[in-house]
């Protein structure tokens, strides 16, 4: 009630302003992240001299340190009811520029000017205590997000309508499915209706039916009760068909805005210019439990290889590290089209579903084969194959392919497949009689 | 209610605006931190009476029968005890404070709430597990005949509140260091434990004689001298101790605050 009148009362003003933020961190910091005492109080004891050479330089303003610009002067505004989408490579700044928004991490230089009640719709279970029931749970994960006591109250039938969990209710959340989680912190979100909603890369998890119940939900509430969203994601299936306005982040800066068809477009052009080669090899990330190491594309003769003939089969072949014993997570690949839509989704436990909770550690490597061949292919045209883990939205890896028809086996239609050898044509036969 | 994120200043009033308004959100933390304590231990709530009074038998066996430690003429159980009730305030607080923001990163990088609430939750929970350890002081008291005058029980309140101002100071120096150096998590405990010894919980100071002095540069010596004068009555209250107690005390609060405060903007990158 009180929001309407704000709204009324100041119709031009932008609900977000943000105005020339950056954020740095210096690099020696986000090296060595956790230091520990023994250590400094070592360094300080073993080369006292450098340490003071070192303490003069920051206070004369000329350390050497070298500064990582997250943020680079990010200008931009978005209206009351707008739901804008943010995309971008890994490392862009998407999550950076949504936690100086939450308040999470401040802005060196800049400001942004905030008008109404910000919230953010966590990472599954964030807020969740494994130990604490479901309901118990949705009472904290409620007050964290800045509702009262009697507010959750109210909404409680709701929150736990909307999330289908009547009979969980009173079972700790450690024994909740990945997609409960979500179910649940979504539902406790989107019900505490902040006049800003900022979500980032959450619905990657959940199945396909929940998220699209969570996509029509952030419409209707985006609509009806005119609120402001911030849509981050590397699903610009979601994007496209949630967000009108898109902002593309390109290392810190906003470099594209504005309506999210041609921005989506832009974004995988210059993706599929950026990286060309059939493999990727990612650096060991020793502090991380799995991660994938390596991504290659390969032709049906297994050579690694971007431009793959219409018609035949070709390899994806993801390399992944465990280092912790009966690990468990996913590993998904995604293909894209230039337009932004999924053309499939798969996962490496579609078959094998035991790996799904077991995983010895070790190096191991699957390989996905798409099943083209005379009678069914991908149509001509460029796209783009991520390969990650379910769990760590980060992980992601984009490969591009281009499919082409040199050998023209198929007939040029306009959609997603091309589709070679499947008409019959025959004569009805006559009824046999007994 | 616009809201304006930029670069913030070290000290600013609207921080304890904020943190008053936020009085729900630590009622919550604090009930969500009893809930967990009391879920994972089979005997739930016991456990708060359970560990106190154990540590009374023990203490009262080795140091009280065979050790003969001089107790200033008070029944060594409920002298030990009286003394290990303000001990276990001050030094569950501290811990748990000191380890509460590396213990909820997950929270610290996703949302935003005043930092603060976490270190102080961590006392206000470990309130409670004092207020139950408290009926055990009173069984105590009610056996072994004691009858606490007026002074006495109004002073009390007021030796809880310098407990807690105590751990809450050093628990918002010691949080905010443990975000940057992780190993406070290990060096804390050994230093609490060694401190026990220096605080004259298991003996009364008298048996150092004139070096009881040294005791004095402890808070905690002066809130729990106070608190037997005030509990059983036996020696008068030794008012300047105390005030030079809750002044310590005071200014750690300050100064911790200050260092926060200082750190803060820090916290969710560095975690």
């Amino acid at each position: 009630m009180n929001n309407d009148m704000h709204k009324a009362g100041a119709p031009v003003k932008p609900i977000i302003e943000v105005r020339g933020i950056s954020k740095s961190y210096s690099i020696t910091h986000s090296n060595e992240r956790y230091v520990s005492l023994r250590d400094s109080i070592m360094n300080v004891v073993r080369a006292p001299f450098r340490f003071l050479k070192q303490k003069a330089r920051v206070a004369i303003g000329r350390s050497s340190n070298d500064v990582f610009w997250a943020l680079k002067n990010v200008n931009t505004s978005i209206n009351a009811g707008e739901i804008v989408g943010v995309i971008g490579a890994n490392g862009a700044g998407k999550s950076t520029f949504l936690k100086v928004l939450n308040r999470i991490t401040e802005p060196t230089s800049g400001e942004v000017v905030v008008r109404g009640k910000i919230s953010s719709l966590l990472e599954v279970g964030t807020g969740f205590h494994p130990e604490l029931t479901g309901r118990e749970n949705i009472f904290f994960n409620g007050a964290i997000l800045g509702m009262t006591r009697k507010e959750i109250a109210q909404k409680f039938d709701a929150i736990v309508a909307f999330a289908e969990m009547q009979q969980f209710l009173d079972t700790p959340v450690k024994r909740y499915s990945s997609g409960m989680n979500v179910r649940l912190a979504f539902s406790v979100a989107v019900h505490m209706e902040p006049d800003i909603l900022l979500i980032d890369e959450v619905l990657a998890v959940g199945d396909a039916a929940f998220q699209k119940k969570c996509l029509e939900k952030i419409h209707e509430v985006a609509k009806r009760d005119k609120r402001t969203i911030l849509f981050v994601s590397h699903n610009l299936d979601a994007v496209q068909s949630l967000c009108e306005r898109t902002l593309l982040f390109e290392k810190g800066e906003i470099t594209t805005e504005g309506e999210t068809q041609h921005v989506i477009k832009t974004y995988l052009n210059r993706q599929a210019t950026a990286v060309q080669q059939a493999t990727v090899v990612l650096p060991a990330l020793p502090e991380k439990p799995f991660q994938i190491t390596q991504v290659m594309i390969r032709n049906v003769q297994g050579a690694p290889e971007t431009t793959i003939e219409a018609g035949q089969p070709f390899s994806v072949e993801v390399t992944y590290e465990t280092r912790i014993e009966r690990a468990g997570f996913l590993i998904i690949l995604q293909c894209i089209n230039e337009y932004g839509s999924t053309v499939f989704f798969v996962r490496d436990t579609d078959v094998n579903t035991e790996l799904i909770t077991h995983r010895t550690r070790g190096v191991h490597t699957s390989t996905f084969t798409f099943p083209a061949g005379s009678h069914i292919s991908l149509n001509t045209g460029r796209y783009t194959i991520t390969a990650r883990i379910d769990s760590d939205p980060a992980s992601e890896v984009v490969l591009p392919i281009t499919i082409s028809d040199t050998l023209k086996r198929f007939n040029h239609f306009p959609g997603s497949i091309l589709v070679g050898d499947a008409w019959k044509n025959s004569e009805n036969e006559h009824r046999r009689e007994k | 209610m616009a809201i304006v994120i930029k670069a913030k200043k070290t000290l600013s009033l609207s921080d304890f605006k904020e943190l008053w308004a936020s009085k729900e959100l630590l009622y919550f933390f604090t009930w969500r931190d009893l809930k967990i304590r009391y879920k994972q231990t089979m005997i739930g709530v016991l456990w708060a009476l359970f560990q106190p009074f154990i540590t009374m038998v023990i203490f009262t066996i080795f140091f009280g029968m065979f050790g003969k430690i001089p107790s200033d003429n008070i029944p060594y159980p409920v002298f030990v005890y009286s003394g290990l009730l303000l001990w276990q305030l001050f030094s569950a607080s501290l811990l748990q404070a000191s380890n509460s923001l590396v213990g909820q990163q997950n929270l610290l990088t996703k949302v935003y709430f005043p930092r603060l609430i976490l270190p102080i939750s961590s006392i206000f929970s470990n309130l409670v597990d004092f207020a139950v350890a408290s009926l055990i002081l009173i069984g105590l008291m009610v056996y072994y005949g004691f009858v606490p005058h007026l002074v006495g029980l109004l002073l009390l309140p007021i030796l809880v509140i310098i407990t807690c101002v105590f751990s809450l100071g050093l628990g918002f120096f010691l949080s905010s260091l443990n975000v940057k150096y992780r190993d406070i998590k290990y060096i804390l405990p050994f230093f609490v434990q060694l401190l026990l010894f220096v605080t004259p919980v298991i003996y009364s100071p008298s048996i150092l004689g004139t070096w009881s002095w040294v005791l004095a540069l402890n808070p905690m010596t002066g809130v729990i001298k106070a608190a037997r004068a005030a509990l059983f009555g036996l020696q008068p209250i030794n008012w300047f101790l105390l005030f030079l107690s809750a002044a310590v005390s005071v200014v750690l609060l300050v100064l911790g605050y200050i260092y926060f405060k200082k750190t803060e903007r820090y916290f969710a990158d560095l975690i």
